[in-house]
């Protein structure tokens, strides 16, 4: 089997002042992924070596890797593609953890932040809601984000101010806002209006390049800024009394 | 020696992040708001394995369908070893649950007037699986983490893995976990405890599941007196990726997939699953839409007679959907289309997917009652680790993710009811005492005595169970893998790590989940050596022992823990008070069971 080179971002934080590079060799094949060329060497190389990783599937979200400085999901991203050899490397714009794991807390914090749950006036309890294939279209596309964080390691301004709520959390407020049977758009609209919203985006647009499952996270901050746009003229023209409500 | 260096204390913990524990969690919170409720997983609970799962969620919902329906198809699917009382609680409060969840926003797919829409499945008798596209698992695990954010008394313990219980005289107290990313050991105390940890498919060597579904719940509760039920009854999902055992979902043949042999012939028919289908016009229950049991035995009977696919990656069928069109498959089987893009390089419009089964499901568990109580006070199980008796001897495919929701209220509503009431409190002192017990298999990992190598007894766990305790088996095959387990267990206690660090110490984890799985897979075994009979999922090539025998075995299984010596099985009666045990038919033609060549 041939085989190729990997250089790997190292850091043990027990023993580690700083992270470094180490040089492994890998086995490969056509079928072999960065996954599998991780799982070979903590097999079989240095049991040591961290990571996430679960589903294998690219649906749980757990593996996020730099790959050649691009942020990538390690089950989906095949040897057979890097002849030249590849360095992997942790997401970037994440405090680094150990070897490949990073803290994603401050990514948990901003989606908790939106309120990314149906806000709505008590339904008949015992019936769904009616949504046509067309309302569902508007928004569907935005929930399909699995939370890996690669937009985050892809997006230059959560790297300068990590407050920036992100790609990821943006989306999934405009998954809601969008969605026929949510009313709470007013609830978010105060994180999305705000420094850290919407209007902290430069739009770079990598966000949408790097995500692997075809959401459009610029997209939803772009929408967000016009909604946010006119959020703003709606609260201009309003009766004091009704902007206090 | 690990020291405790946190000890906290909640109402209810729930251990597991994904579908069951999550709506456990919402349930409890919302049974009494006061209470506090600790959700505890050892990865972020959007990670779940939960999220894998494709195809849909059941509940009968169309005015043709009807409640009598979705038992009868349950408990024949089950092979009549369903707790029948349970699927009748079951199928009467599904659809109240898929609805509760389209009110907390989970994107089902839609027919044009804007109502619901239902797929076919396999082993059911009408259309009553609902989906979202072919992301059905994903949307309603991300759908209940959300909303679990609404809830302030949820307190999440994101990456704590849970180490053991804490359970004296029958009772339990809590729970001594591990803080990943510290690598601190953790007292957790709580009133009431449910384990909603998932399956054990990882022991097995093709398998469709995540690397975190070892069975640590299972074996925990196991290790603790709690017997494991029906272990013997594991799920083979016919259609898996070669190689990976990625799961590709039922819903294609629901969709209208067709199954092929290398001659391209549509072999189901040649297994009591005919007559033959017309392209593109599924019917229920015949042929590709026979249940999950008949058709990975009728791969193996392919298999066996030269008659499937040689792939670089072992042998395979084909399922061919490229009749469907691009237009319907990018909206029905989005996912499926990109999985066999990215790991078989074959786009579905284009060419046939190579498949074979892989290991998919645990139908068996922990013991519980019709309330998801176990034998130990202040224990609950729901989800795939529990086995409350709705599976059987084979789950029908869409059933278990609307277990989640059903049964992950009921165990999350008793929970809160216990930790509402009065209850005992264990001492500091008892709490020290169990603590330092717990401990004690950490302490023999960090010795560093040892010789051997976490990685490789996990390889040869994963080949043996393959080997002995596949789809089809038999007394020399078992014997050989329960020998080759005892062996293992031998070995694991000379386990010894590279990986003397603490923080996100994974291989310390790796090691802690194959002495789980370990014991799972001893259960499994025992239970299906002493299992004298072919039923569902668990098939005997010996001559005598290819039929169903309920004479003899129309029973549980309860495998009970034995420290260093595999496990004891029990058996115990099924409930059949509602419908009395008959014939399992599927397509339009008599019952043809083939019995198995003998390769033993």
């Amino acid at each position: 089997m041939p085989t190729l080179a990997i250089r790997l971002q190292r850091y043990q934080p027990e023993q580690d002042n700083a992270p470094h590079w180490q040089d492994f060799r890998v086995e490969y094949d056509d079928s072999t992924s960065v996954l599998d060329a991780l799982e070979q060497i903590k097999a079989g190389q240095d049991s040591s070596l961290s990571y996430r990783w679960s589903c294998r599937m690219a649906i749980c979200g757990s593996c996020g890797v730099m790959v050649n400085g691009v942020p990538k999901l390690g089950c989906k991203t095949f040897l057979r593609d890097y002849p030249k050899g590849l360095q992997l490397a942790p997401l970037g714009n994440f405090p680094v953890e150990k070897d490949l794991i990073v803290d994603m807390s401050r990514f948990l914090d901003h989606l908790t932040a939106i309120k990314p749950y149906l806000i709505a006036e008590a339904a008949p309890p015992s019936q769904p809601h009616r949504q046509t294939p067309a309302q569902l279209a508007r928004y569907k596309q935005f929930s399909n984000c699995i939370n890996c964080g690669l937009c985050y390691a892809a997006c230059p301004q959560f790297g300068l101010k990590p407050d920036f709520l992100g790609p990821a959390a943006i989306a999934l407020a405009h998954r809601y806002n969008l969605d026929s049977r949510d009313s709470g758009k007013a609830e978010r609209m105060a994180q999305l209006n705000s420094d850290n919203g919407v209007w902290g985006c430069t739009f770079v647009g990598y966000c949408s390049t790097v995500c692997p499952k075809g959401v459009d996270p610029a997209a939803a901050v772009n929408q967000g800024k016009i909604a946010s746009t006119l959020d703003g003229v709606i609260q201009w023209f309003k009766p004091a009394k009704e902007q206090s409500k | 020696m690990p020291e405790i260096v946190k000890t906290l204390s909640t109402d209810v913990l729930v251990v597991g992040g994904g579908g069951a524990g999550l709506r456990s969690a919402i349930a409890a919170s919302e049974a009494n708001p006061k209470l506090s409720v600790t959700l505890l997983s050892k990865v972020y609970p959007m990670r779940s394995h939960t999220v894998a799962a494709e195809g849909g969620a059941a509940a009968v919902t169309l005015g043709h369908d009807s409640l009598q329906a979705h038992f009868d198809d349950t408990v024949a699917g089950s092979d009549w070893l369903a707790e029948q009382g349970v699927v009748d609680y079951f199928v009467k409060h599904a659809f109240e649950e898929l609805v509760q969840l389209e009110h907390w926003g989970c994107p089902w797919s839609r027919q044009q007037s804007g109502e619901v829409q239902v797929r076919r499945f396999g082993g059911m008798k009408t259309e009553r699986t609902w989906f979202a596209a072919d992301k059905t698992g994903f949307h309603i695990l991300h759908t209940l983490f959300q909303t679990s954010l609404k809830y302030p008394q949820i307190n999440r313990l994101d990456e704590y893995f849970l180490l053991d219980l804490l359970v004296h005289e029958q009772r339990c107290y809590g729970v001594l976990a591990i803080e990943i990313a510290s690598g601190e050991l953790v007292q957790i105390k709580a009133a009431s405890v449910i384990l909603a940890t998932g399956g054990a498919g990882r022991v097995y060597q093709f398998n469709t599941n995540g690397g975190i579904v070892t069975g640590d719940g299972m074996a925990l509760a196991y290790r603790h007196g709690v017997a494991l039920r029906d272990m013997e009854f594991v799920q083979y999902h016919p259609t898996g990726l070669p190689g990976s055992g990625i799961l590709i979902t039922e819903a294609c043949r629901g969709e209208g997939g067709i199954l092929l042999n290398k001659e391209g012939y549509r072999y189901l028919q040649d297994y009591g699953l005919g007559p033959e289908t017309p392209l593109g016009k599924p019917q229920n229950k015949t042929m590709e839409l026979g249940p999950r049991d008949k058709l990975s035995q009728a791969f193996w009977h392919e298999q066996q007679q030269g008659r499937t696919i040689s792939h670089p990656q072992g042998e395979v069928v084909h399922l061919d959907l490229r009749h469907l069109g691009q237009r319907y498959l990018l909206e029905r089987l989005p996912f499926i289309c990109e999985l066999a893009k990215a790991y078989v390089n074959v786009d579905p419009v284009k060419s046939p997917i190579p498949i074979r089964p892989a290991v998919h499901y645990t139908m068996g568990g922990i013991l519980t009652d019709a309330n998801c109580a176990t034998s130990i006070a202040g224990l609950y199980a729901v989800g795939e680790c529990a086995s409350i008796g709705l599976h059987g001897a084979n789950r029908l495919g869409s059933n278990s993710l609307t277990e989640l929701l059903v049964f992950g209220k009921v165990a999350g509503r008793e929970a809160a009811r216990v930790a509402s009431e009065p209850h005992p409190e264990a001492t500091d002192a008892l709490i020290s005492k169990l603590t330092e017990q717990a401990v004690s298999p950490l302490k023999r990992l960090h010795s560093g005595n040892g010789t051997e190598r976490w990685h490789e007894l996990r390889q040869q766990l994963a080949e043996s169970m393959e080997q002995g305790c596949g789809i089809y088996r038999c007394e020399a095959g078992l014997q050989q893998t329960l020998s080759t387990l005892g062996q293992l267990q031998h070995r694991y206690q000379q386990l010894r790590l590279g990986d003397t660090g603490k923080a996100f110490n994974t291989e310390r984890l790796h090691a802690l989940e194959l002495g789980f799985g370990l014991d799972v897979a001893e259960a499994m075994c025992q239970a299906a050596l002493e299992r004298k009979e072919s039923r569902g999922a668990h098939q005997r090539q010996e001559p005598g022992l290819t039929n169903r025998n309920d004479q003899d075995f129309l029973r549980h299984s309860l495998a009970f823990y034995q420290a260093g010596s595999g496990a004891r099985i029990e058996w115990q009666t099924v409930d059949t008070s509602l419908s009395p045990p008959a014939e399992r038919r599927y397509g339009g033609q008599p019952q043809t069971d083939k019995p198995p060549k003998e390769s033993c």
